[in-house]
């Protein structure tokens, strides 16, 4: 055998074409493993739509000041159970033509003789215009910058425009969704955050030493997870004192809903753990003189991450759903905080869900949208987590 | 090649592609072969040479991403002949044709047989899919089968589940279902890798038989030049989906014509023919690392109940032995013989039960590793290394080949900065990597470049000793050769001893001065390396010798082998069986 063969011989690669020009196995070669990641969770479309949807109710929070139309508490007696009304783009002009004007309809009351109860009555003759960037309440968005332009409202500020419908204290629904929408995708996150940090020190301190303090955290989780979650809740949610304040109550109502949430992300961390100890990476690197601590942080933990990342995704709408049903029981959030749990309570009763369905629709829809999102979003997470199955 | 009345299936033109992620592999690329009556055809390759797929395709088996893109596969039997290739893969007749004409054994027998049934149930579900014979002639026709591939007992076997045999009987198992229903045709893809070499040696005994019996065409893929020369009439050598040569045995093993083969041979006939540079003045001096005694019990600990200690498995007992400076001391046996648990004793990654192991340290001092508190015992970490199996587990995905082989030295504190840089291109151009891919994760690089950042980073806290378990056992034959000249050139170049773990006699061979014989946990023997693979003296040596295939189809050696219950192995030595 020549030299020659050889260099020939080496120089033969596995036949491949690239489904694109330019991009092949060897474009990939330096890529680090976030960027694989990344790759692939960028393929997965309804994932991905899912991320948009989520990306876009925070967005929604954090500028509900300029998006909501008015005030969440603006409550204006006259227009108690105002339905929601349409918004037209052309109105009649005076001389009887036709023109782009965008509006809506104004409001009669007319009593119904027989069962003494106002209704309103959609009047053809009363048109509100509306406008983009429009002049408004005054308000600091974020608290700092002194703003009075919403996206959109009624060129008059006092003329009546409920979108999505008004409740029993004529409070229009569309702008106390979207307040709504930053407290409760906030107490999500923060819930979550703090149930992350319990989870992952508890997860992988259980799953790395094992023996006892695996058998005693593991009961610990047991015992948290055997208890009945709303009676718990209740006596918990109870036992704060009617005097403090709306913000103070938000943070309790958080850590009691992340105290039960951790569970599920210490067993999965302690699950990932078990596995990745016995790995040859893990030993070499113990070999190597690394420390406990280094073994955890620095060579574990990393590969851990993008798992960790998905479960949090998925636990927020757990988070979401146990603050509305707190909030819808009474215990949770109280009024003057307005979140979607907040807005089901006025649709307890059926008489109300009678006479105004939105009340209930559209928090409802808010509710299933944003937990749907999350779910979708973090099941893409979790099959591109691992980056290095094919 | 005609189309005479002895083929049984003939490929012609075969390709397929398969459309993964980020572009399309021609996996299999016109390949074409015939099939005899009566004739084994090896199909022989590295990994990812397509062999396997090839095989695959011949029963439209191929994995959902892989598409045949042209080609014939004529399956001629009972005077008709059908082009599988243009079946559906989900159709009726391909369905009469896997398992009625063409029967397939798997390389891993435990997850290709079904746990939750029992053997037999599995051969007689196989045997009624095709045939008409009611529940209990299926069943005595089970038992027959399993009484051909030579499973003791065959009446009580049937009854028992997968997990009760061991891998050479699941293996057989296996083969009995294959043949259940007379195939025309025998498809093995590498159906020993599993297996240890003297299970191997039955097994293939048994399929050669049972094909010359039933005078079936065979058509065996395998990746071990020695099983080829066994067994195979016809040989076919497949490299990135193309077979390069294919021709009669002998052709190829002594006339090869394209310089691939010729390679692949090279590389098996080297490690064969044994004896690497050996390092002149070994077993001088006091030896550097003395273990005496040293046990391993599992499931023996203080039992709350007594009597439970009955269960005491002896993963290691009473292992004595010495490791000279610049020595190359190789620790074979088949799996389970205790000789991975040995090394990692004697790095105390598992703690030993039993004995002693002192090590001689730079100064002469002789320091007793056993009795070592935490921070001593990193210490002789530094000293003493381990180069890992699998080039895949043992590193870490998620850092650069730069942190992987800099993170001992950083955590030693011993380098930082632009110096830890410059010592970790000083390692990787050591092992024969190019420094400037260091930024780069492990999972750009193939195995056999992934066993050499292992290596590098054995290397980076300037060892005396190195533990390689098996550290070749997971590459493909030529880059196998390639580390092996590498580890025998480092230990030239550095003076390193090493305790050289492997399974594969012919490694241990190549690169051993001296070597260790284990068996169920014991050392049976103990020698100089070419005297243990030519004249070993133990009976149990003597069987493990004889069973490695070899590769020359002129001397086969595994069917004069010797067998547990053949005259000369005396069956005393019992001791050996813990």
């Amino acid at each position: 055998m020549t030299m020659q063969d050889l260099v020939d011989l080496d120089a033969e690669g596995p036949a491949i074409s690239p489904l694109k020009p330019g991009r092949g196995p060897a474009t990939m070669a330096a890529v680090g493993p976030w960027r694989l990641m990344l790759g692939k969770l960028l393929r997965q479309k309804v994932a991905m739509a899912a991320g948009g949807v989520v990306l876009l109710l925070y967005l929604v929070g954090a500028f509900a000041e300029f998006l909501a139309p008015s005030s969440p508490d603006l409550s204006r007696p006259q227009y108690t159970y105002a339905p929601p009304q349409g918004l037209s783009l052309f109105a009649p002009t005076k001389d009887g033509g036709w023109d782009f004007n965008l509006h809506v309809k104004g409001y009669k009351v007319e009593i119904d003789p027989q069962a003494l109860r106002r209704t309103f009555v959609v009047d053809d003759s009363k048109i509100v215009p509306v406008g983009f960037f429009v002049k408004g309440r005054p308000y600091k968005l974020w608290g700092l910058i002194p703003l009075d332009r919403h996206l959109i409202g009624p060129v008059n500020p006092n003329d009546p425009m409920y979108l999505l419908g008004a409740d029993r204290l004529g409070r229009d629904l569309l702008s106390r969704l979207v307040y709504g929408t930053r407290v409760s995708m906030s107490i999500g996150l923060v819930g979550v955050a703090m149930s992350l940090v319990l989870g992952v020190v508890l997860g992988a301190v259980s799953g790395f030493y094992g023996g006892w303090v695996d058998m005693l955290i593991q009961r610990l989780i047991e015992v948290v997870s055997a208890m009945p979650t709303i009676p718990l809740w209740l006596g918990l949610a109870a036992a704060i004192p009617l005097s403090w304040s709306p913000l103070q109550v938000y943070f309790v109502i958080t850590v009691i809903v992340s105290l039960l949430g951790w569970t599920g992300l210490a067993r999965e961390v302690r699950g990932r753990f078990l596995a990745l100890r016995g790995e040859d990476f893990v030993t070499a690197a113990r070999l190597d003189g690394s420390g406990e601590r280094r073994l955890i942080f620095r060579h574990i933990l990393p590969s851990l991450t993008s798992h960790i990342l998905a479960v949090v995704t998925l636990a927020v709408p757990t988070m979401i759903v146990a603050e509305t049903s707190l909030s819808f029981l009474g215990i949770g959030l109280k009024p003057p905080v307005v979140s979607w749990g907040v807005l089901l309570q006025d649709a307890q009763s059926i008489r109300t869900v009678a006479t105004a369905p939105w009340l209930l629709f559209w928090p409802g829809l808010a509710v299933v949208v944003a937990v749907l999102a999350f779910n979708f979003f973090g099941d893409g997470l979790r099959d591109a987590a691992d980056p290095y199955e094919s | 090649m005609d189309a005479s009345d002895d083929v049984a299936l003939s490929v012609r033109d075969l390709s397929l592609d398969f459309h993964l992620r980020t572009h399309i592999l021609h996996a299999v690329r016109n390949v074409g072969f015939d099939l005899r009556r009566g004739r084994t055809l090896c199909l022989v390759g590295e990994s990812g040479s397509g062999k396997s797929v090839t095989a695959r395709a011949l029963l439209r088996i191929v994995d959902k991403a892989g598409r045949i893109t042209g080609g014939r596969i004529l399956l001629r039997t009972e005077g008709r002949e059908t082009d599988v290739a243009a079946l559906d893969p989900r159709s009726r007749d391909i369905r009469a044709i896997r398992g009625r004409r063409i029967g397939l054994i798997f390389q891993e027998p435990m997850s290709s047989l079904s746990p939750v049934h029992s053997i037999g149930s599995q051969i007689v579900e196989a045997i009624r899919l095709h045939t008409a014979l009611d529940r209990r002639q299926a069943k005595q026709r089970a038992i027959e089968l399993l009484r051909q591939v030579e499973i003791p007992d065959p009446e009580r076997m049937a009854d028992r589940y997968t997990f009760e045999f061991s891998g050479g009987m699941r293996q057989r198992a296996m083969i009995a279902m294959a043949l259940a229903c007379d195939p025309d045709i025998l498809i093995a893809d590498e159906p020993t890798t599993a297996l240890d070499v003297t299970t191997q040696a039955e097994i293939l005994d048994l399929i050669k038989r049972l094909q010359v019996d039933r005078g079936m065409a065979m058509l065996l893929i395998t990746h071990d030049i020695g099983v080829v020369a066994e067994v195979a009439n016809d040989v076919a050598v497949m490299r990135f989906g193309r077979i390069v040569e294919q021709g009669p045995v002998d052709d190829i093993f002594h006339r090869a014509q394209h310089p691939y083969t010729r390679r692949l041979l090279a590389s098996t006939a080297k490690l064969e023919a044994g004896g690497g540079k050996r390092a002149g003045a070994a077993a001088a001096g006091a030896p550097i690392l003395s273990v005496r005694g040293l046990g391993k019990v599992y499931g023996d600990a203080r039992r709350w109940l007594p009597g439970s200690g009955r269960y005491a498995l002896r993963a290691v007992d009473d292992a004595s032995f010495d490791l000279h400076p610049g020595e190359s001391l190789g620790i074979v046996g088949e799996s389970g013989s205790g000789k991975t648990t040995l090394g990692r004793l004697v790095l105390r990654i598992v703690e030993p039960s039993a004995g002693t192991v002192t090590y001689r340290d730079r100064e002469g001092r002789e320091v007793e590793v056993t009795g070592l508190g935490k921070r001593e015992l990193r210490r002789f970490h530094r000293e003493v290394r381990l180069v890992f199996q699998d080039p895949f587990s043992s590193l870490n995905p998620r850092m650069t080949v730069k942190d992987i082989i800099g993170d001992p030295l950083r955590v030693n504190g011993l380098a930082q900065g632009p110096a830890l840089e410059a010592k970790v291109a000083g390692l990787m151009a050591l092992v024969g990597l190019d420094p400037q891919a260091m930024e780069r994760h492990p999972h750009a690089f193939s195995g056999g470049q992934r066993q050499r950042i292992g290596i590098a980073r054995a290397l980076a806290l300037d060892p005396r000793i190195i533990i390689a378990d098996e550290a070749t056992s997971a590459l493909d034959v030529s880059i196998r050769s390639q580390i092996l000249d590498l580890l025998l050139e480092l230990r030239a170049r550095l003076g390193l001893s090493f305790l050289f773990i492997s399974h594969d006699i012919s490694v241990v061979r190549y690169f051993c001065d001296r070597v260790i014989v284990m068996h169920k946990g014991r050392i049976v023997e103990t020698g100089d390396a070419e005297q243990i693979c030519t004249r070993p003296r133990e009976p149990y040596t003597q069987r493990l010798i004889s069973a490695v295939p070899s590769p020359d189809p002129r001397r086969k050696r595994m069917l004069h082998r010797l067998r547990a219950d053949d005259p000369p192995a005396v069956a005393a030595r019992s001791g050996a069986g813990g």
